[in-house]
């Protein structure tokens, strides 16, 4: 049996820790950028994984032994075992396949939806007439930023502004891509869903940076956000039964964001973290990832040295 | 923001916040009150223009008002596009998917956290 393949899938049930640590850790752009390179990285390699244990229990079938050349089946553990874990990899990987292009299909059907909006639409800004203060950045080419009339009539007209180049940051810089990118790695592997609430995080702070530079102020673009967030909690505090204490204690992104923007310590942990463990966030996801495709590559490798000897062709 | 940072800015920029300042009154406004409401960040002939552009866009209406004229925001086709697809968006428990929201829901911690931040930063900075 190859062990080193089993190490793809393990890690990235590390990743998610790391992850979480990583917005604290790296600027917020840079931040984007790794999250999603790490859920390629990852994601790739534990469906490379499941492939190179489907193989060896594979060669047990007479079909899959004659296309390969093969005189044997492939050595590499107890018969019984090989073939079951072939199994459950091969269910595991039709699993996947299916969900990411279910996944995926939604997606675009939901981004062609945005985009005959955005085609209807005259100018960047599309209001709403709702109450409810809501704001959010519709992907297309060009996009649209959708505004709700009580998001409007919650800020003063500079901190709309705040709102509307937070909005722009993410149809310039087509966050929609990382999020999806991130969020279809989530359907690959189990343990790379906690990377999607980093990554919105991230997201978010990227864009909260782009506005403070492009208002040029960060107090005003911390207090747009501030009084958008206690605004849209009133409103749905008023049309619905304000939920149970249940919610939970830590403090959410929003306060964070805040808290950032004004240079102060992140609330939810109470005081700064130590340059040294920032860094090892960011390097500790690195080194999921770079172990991951590690073991992946010297597992396929292992696998074609197993292919040549039951194929007769080395001792 | 001064006055110059604002007319360098590309036009569509500019006409989303004289909409969204539109909007905000709910009353029909003259290009004296928009730049009034704009806090003097745009010369009054830059809103001018821009509303010109945006009646001629049919996003608003106008009606006339002394010796010119005063504009009121008007939902258009593009609007009511929106509003079907945010419905539909508030159905889909997955709306997270395509779209970033401005600010996400916040916790009993949240406010308070967000209420102490915004006294500790009253003052502009």
């Amino acid at each position: 049996m190859i062990y080193t393949v089993w190490l793809p899938l393990v890690l990235p049930f590390l990743a998610g820790p790391a992850a979480r640590r990583l917005p604290a850790s790296l600027p917020p752009r840079r931040a984007v950028l790794v999250l999603a390179l790490a859920a390629i990285g990852l994601a790739g390699a534990s469906t490379c994984a499941l492939a190179l244990l489907v193989v060896p229990g594979a060669t047990h079938l007479p079909v899959v032994a004659a296309v390969g050349h093969l005189l044997v089946p492939l050595a590499s553990g107890a018969p019984d075992a090989v073939v079951a874990v072939a199994a459950v990899a091969a269910a595991l990987l039709v699993c996947c396949t299916t969900l990411l292009v279910r996944g995926a299909g939604r997606r675009q059907r939901r981004l062609r939806r945005a985009r005959a909006l955005a085609a209807r639409s005259e100018g960047e800004l599309v209001v709403l007439a709702d109450h409810h203060p809501d704001a959010y950045a519709l992907p297309g080419r060009p996009g649209r930023i959708v505004v709700t009339t009580g998001m409007i009539r919650a800020l003063s007209a500079p901190e709309r502004e705040a709102l509307l180049a937070h909005e722009r940051a993410h149809l310039k810089d087509r966050h929609h891509l990382f999020t999806a990118v991130v969020d279809l790695a989530g359907l690959c592997h189990p343990g790379l869903r906690a990377l999607r609430e980093p990554l919105a995080y991230a997201v978010e702070r990227s864009a909260d940076e782009s506005a403070a530079a492009a208002v040029g102020d960060r107090g005003l673009t911390a207090r747009a956000i501030a009084r958008a967030a206690l605004a849209a909690r009133a409103a749905s505090a008023a049309a619905t039964p304000r939920p149970g204490p249940a919610l939970a204690a830590t403090a959410g992104p929003v306060p964070k964001r805040v808290a950032a923007l004004l240079g102060v310590p992140d609330p939810g942990s109470g005081r700064a973290m130590r340059p040294l463990v920032r860094r090892a966030a960011a390097l500790a996801l690195l080194s999921c990832v770079v172990l991951s495709a590690g073991a992946s590559l010297h597992a396929a490798d292992e696998l074609h040295d197993g292919i040549e000897i039951a194929q007769g062709e080395s001792p | 923001m001064g006055d110059t940072h604002g007319e360098r800015r590309p036009a569509g920029e500019l006409e989303a916040g004289v909409l969204a300042a539109l909007w905000a009154a709910g009353r029909p406004l003259t290009p004296g009150r928009v730049q009034e409401a704009l806090g003097g960040a745009l010369a009054r002939t830059t809103v001018t223009t821009i509303l010109t552009r945006l009646y001629e866009k049919g996003t608003v209406s106008r009606e006339r008002s002394g010796r010119g004229f005063a504009y009121l925001p008007t939902e258009d086709a593009s609007g009511l596009t929106a509003r079907r697809m945010h419905a539909e968006l508030a159905k889909d428990e997955d709306r997270g998917a395509v779209l970033s929201r401005f600010v996400s829901q916040l916790g009993d911690e949240d406010e308070r956290l967000l209420r102490s931040l915004l006294d500790g930063d009253g003052r502009p900075s």
